[in-house]
């Protein structure tokens, strides 16, 4: 990473109309996500209720929460894997209400999940190439019957994927199956799989779970790098609280399906209720 | 790298020649009049087989639906070829390979239209519940095609439904089928069909449509996060397999004097189902060899005539246990663990060598 | 009015022989989780065996379904542990095609053995029917005996899932087989006991079924094997009471549909309900929808 880079996002957060806060940088620029009011209720059971959050095009963010506070139900809604019962969420200004997942995804939201979901027979390149295709331009057609154009595609195709195996690191398990993978290659390679298909927002879910120390740690710097490189914004969920205070710049607080404490990493480490949802209350406090 | 390249290209290419090779014997010794006659008329039979099992293998091993109906689109195939190349024989008086053509083609259309009806609705389901509806696709089409009466008067088709008593020359009398067909059918045209199928689903299986269709097999909601419409790819996956279903059907129809929709009952679609399951779920080669084998394994067991589809059942039990079961495979796996252990040990130090230059 | 009623009343009789053959694959389908082809060659066999015993060793009606019961128990105990139970752990393809591989041997078993012609099966319950509404509603002991049969079976099973420590277990193994076997639950038996009570049902089945249609031949049981196979996707696979719920709509259905719609289409017209019934609710009647956890 250069030092210019490193200035260029180098800059405090600012708040947002949204009650919500973004990095000074993205402020005169239409937030890559608006969420208002978001809610979900499974039969009786409301899961997520009034969740509200604005991201800025090249911010980092993280959702942290105690288990089972709706974080990956969050996640769901963004990405229409489940239609919301209330809110709104607009996603580069567009509202995503009704749309299927892979319409939001065209629209450029993109995941990875909790329990890894690789195509697990294909090789890690063919992974990679799967997240690749809608930025392919190749006809039904043109395939079967040989086309040039299809074996123009399909060289452009892997170069890219290669280009981006190589970035995180992956090269060298580009022709194995990605079932075959050790448990941190699989959790990048996903990464890699979302990346492909040129989102302007990647939410991670968990993405150190399972990491050893030294792979969070490198993690860490791929994330910071996966901004820099490709001016996306980052979404994250993490139950590493170092990798979560050092690599957001904003977060988001969830118990029980609700915001309860949004700021920057300091605000959070210093916030009662966030305190008072991690570890409970002391006997005899109000 | 260089070695793993040249072995996918085997593997990639080996289906065609594997085939044409079957062919080149095949057609050397009929030349020579070495091929006993109850081989011979196998021949044209086990292409149309090989075309169904592959088309099948798309759809099942492929794409991952479960489909009971298959049958179904070879019976539109079959009876919709019969009328195109009777319609085509007598009013225009073309010449046989163009009937044949036209045949294979128009049962092909004629079964993708009706896979893209049925599809709409079907590929809404999914595992048993599709499975089911297949089969239910498959009965109507057949108790459909039980009614229907088609006539050729002069230079017009007729078309009854339930009413035999309809002008001119009957070419489709509901239950009973089609009777006095012209067996127009070749070998070189079965072997052509079974080319021309290979090559659509093997480019469609190497290409962008083909691993968006894997894609959702192996995970349809990590398919749908990465923008790949599962309707879309689904229904391609199925239509492709219909076309190829219904082409197949026509050249099967063209090769049989007379010919029933009760030949393309549920079994039917059982028998070429157990093609595909037996030889691989997704394995194209080995959809070839079993519809091959399994179709010519009953006609020579034919010495044994009581027994023959006792000794089938029993070989298709055995198969399946040996293939499948715990016990078997512990056996087995023995062996492949000490290989597979061998090849796994060089790339993962490289990762972990990977890692370590990062940091 | 009155042909309409006689023909519910037959659609309610089909409907039950039905019922209780899809008891069988819906029982089966919910405890190991796969579709039991050969079920419907089972039937088969039962009523060729109640078919012995009363031709060849004239032996009391009761006698002969009681042994049709007892042979088709233990053949379906039989069949799981060579064919399905080694399996266990296989894709549910690959079961499938070992079903299938069975069914094909019972048929050809059965064909060596009584031949490949139909056998007229001399119904088991006197002939005769009672009449209704000056004579013109008539309703035959046949449909009599095969509803109140399957009225009979269906408590029977209710109560045996619902109040016996088997049938507990049974509801535990098709939930969660690795759960019920670290609670203690012995999931071989239980599988064993699923099959061996479906079978019993099936011989059941078989009798009531040549009692009304009564032609007898190797082949017999496949077309109600598939019939009864939609009606428990129809009811909702896994789900007792929507076998018998499928089982009976759609011997009504049938009937009503010959009768009404169109003769030849009588099958066809099944079907299309049942596709008609999986687009609106995508897993049957009473059939439980899964959300997938992402």
């Amino acid at each position: 990473m250069s030092e210019e880079v490193k200035h260029k996002f180098n800059t405090k957060m600012v708040p947002f109309p949204s009650q919500a806060i973004v990095p000074e940088r993205d402020l005169h620029k239409l937030p890559v996500l608006d969420v208002r009011n978001l809610g979900i209720d499974f039969g009786g059971l409301t899961a997520v209720d009034g969740f509200n959050i604005t991201i800025g095009p090249t911010e980092i963010s993280g959702l942290i929460g105690p288990n089972g506070a709706g974080k990956t139900t969050i996640f769901n809604l963004l990405t229409s894997v489940y239609q919301p019962t209330r809110g709104s969420i607009l996603l580069n200004g567009i509202d995503t209400k009704g749309m299927t997942t892979h319409k939001v995804n065209k629209l450029g939201i993109a995941r990875t999940f909790q329990n890894i979901r690789l195509f697990t027979d294909m090789t890690a390149l063919d992974n990679v190439k799967v997240g690749m295709h809608n930025g392919i331009k190749c006809s039904f057609a043109s395939s079967v019957l040989r086309l040039p154009s299809h074996f123009k595609a399909e060289k452009q195709a892997n170069e890219k994927a290669m280009e981006l195996l190589d970035f995180m690191g992956l090269t060298e398990v580009a022709d194995q199956k990605a079932g075959s993978l050790p448990y941190g290659v699989q959790r990048r390679l996903e990464i890699v799989r979302a990346l492909a298909t040129s989102p302007s927002i990647i939410l991670l879910d968990e993405p150190a779970a399972g990491m050893n120390p030294s792979e969070t740690t490198e993690l860490m710097h791929q994330i910071r790098r996966i901004r820099d490189t490709f001016h996306i914004a980052v979404f994250l969920i993490e139950h590493d609280m170092n990798l979560v205070m050092n690599v957001c710049e904003a977060i988001a607080v969830v118990n029980y399906g609700r915001i309860i404490a949004k700021g920057t990493p300091d605000d959070i480490r210093q916030n009662p209720a966030v305190i008072e949802a991690y570890l409970g209350r002391e006997e005899g406090n109000p | 790298m260089k070695t793993t390249k040249l072995t996918k290209y085997i593997r990639r290419y080996f289906p065609y020649v594997l085939v044409t090779a079957a062919f080149l014997i095949c057609q050397s010794l009929i030349s020579t009049g070495t091929m006993p006659r109850t081989t011979k008329s196998l021949l044209i039979p086990v292409c149309v087989y090989i075309v169904m099992a592959v088309s099948l293998n798309l759809t099942v091993g492929i794409s991952g639906e479960l489909s009971l109906g298959h049958a179904g689109f070879m019976a539109i195939g079959a009876f919709t070829g019969i009328v195109v190349a009777e319609y085509t024989g007598s009013v225009f008086s073309a010449p046989e390979w163009v009937q044949l053509l036209l045949a294979i083609v128009a049962g092909g259309v004629l079964a993708g239209i009706m896979g893209t009806l049925i599809g709409i609705p079907v590929l809404r389901l999914h595992g048993d519940y599709l499975a089911i509806v297949t089969l239910a696709f498959g009965e109507i089409i057949r108790n459909v095609l039980n009614c229907i009466y088609i006539s050729l008067d002069g230079k017009k088709l007729h078309f009854a439904f339930n009413n035999m008593n309809i002008d001119g020359k009957l070419l489709f009398r509901g239950p009973t089928g089609a009777t006095g067909v012209t067996r127009i059918a070749t070998f070189t045209a079965g072997f052509l069909l079974v080319l021309v199928t290979l090559f659509v689903v093997l480019n469609l299986i190497h290409s962008r449509s083909g691993r968006a269709i894997m894609a959702i097999r192996d995970n349809r909601i990590a398919a749908e996060s990465v923008g790949i419409d599962v309707t879309e790819y689904r229904m391609m996956a199925f239509v492709t397999s219909a076309v190829l279903a219904g082409m197949g059907g026509a050249l099967f129809g063209l090769n049989y004097s007379t010919l029933a929709p009760s030949n393309f009952s549920f079994n039917a679609s059982i028998l070429i189902l157990v093609y595909v399951v037996l030889g691989g779920i997704g394995n194209i080669t080995g959809s070839i060899i079993a519809a091959t084998v399994l179709y010519v394994l009953p006609e020579e067991l034919r010495r044994f005539s009581d027994y023959r589809m006792l000794v089938y059942a029993v070989v298709l039990i055995a198969v399946m246990l040996v293939t499948n079961s715990t016990s078997v495979r512990g056996f087995f796996d023995r062996f492949r663990d000490k290989e597979q252990k061998q090849r796994k040990d060089g790339p993962e130090n490289k990762t972990g060598k990977e890692g370590a230059h990062h940091e | 009015m009155t042909a309409f009623l006689s023909n519910l009343i037959n659609g309610i009789s089909l409907g039950s022989v039905y019922a209780i053959i899809a008891l069988g694959y819906t029982m089966v389908y919910g405890i190991a989780k796969m579709l039991n082809f050969a079920h419907g060659d089972v039937i088969m066999v039962g009523a060729y065996i109640c078919f012995c015993c009363l031709f060849d060793l004239g032996l009391h009606p009761a006698l002969g379904v009681l042994a049709s019961m007892v042979v088709c128990t233990l053949l379906g105990i039989l069949i799981e542990r060579l064919a399905y139970k080694p399996l266990r752990q296989a894709t549910s393809l690959s079961v499938l095609i070992t079903a299938i591989g069975m069914s094909y041997f019972l048929q050809n078993l059965a064909q060596l053995i009584w031949g490949a012609n139909p056998k007229s099966f001399q119904t088991v319950i006197p002939a005769g029917s009672v009449n209704l509404m000056n004579g013109q509603l008539k309703i035959s002991y046949v449909s009599i005996v095969t509803i109140a049969a399957s009225l009979v079976v269906m408590a029977a099973l209710s109560t045996f899932v619902s109040r016996t420590k088997m049938g507990k277990a049974m509801r535990c193994v098709s939930e969660d087989k690795g759960a019920a076997q670290l609670m203690g639950v012995n999931v071989n038996m239980t599988i064993s006991v699923t099959f061996a009570i479906g079978s019993a049902l099936a011989a059941v089945a078989g009798v009531l079924m040549c009692s009304a249609y009564p032609t007898l031949k190797p082949t017999t049981g496949s077309m109600p094997g598939i019939k009864a196979f939609t009606a428990a996707v129809f009811g909702g696979i896994g789900s007792i009471p929507g076998a018998m719920l499928g089982g009976i709509l759609l011997g009504i259905i049938e009937i009503l549909g010959r009768a009404y719609v169109s003769s030849e289409l009588g099958d066809a017209f099944v079907f299309a309900v049942l596709i008609l019934v999986l687009l609106i609710k995508p897993t049957g009647l009473l059939g439980k929808a899964v959300r997938e956890k992402v």
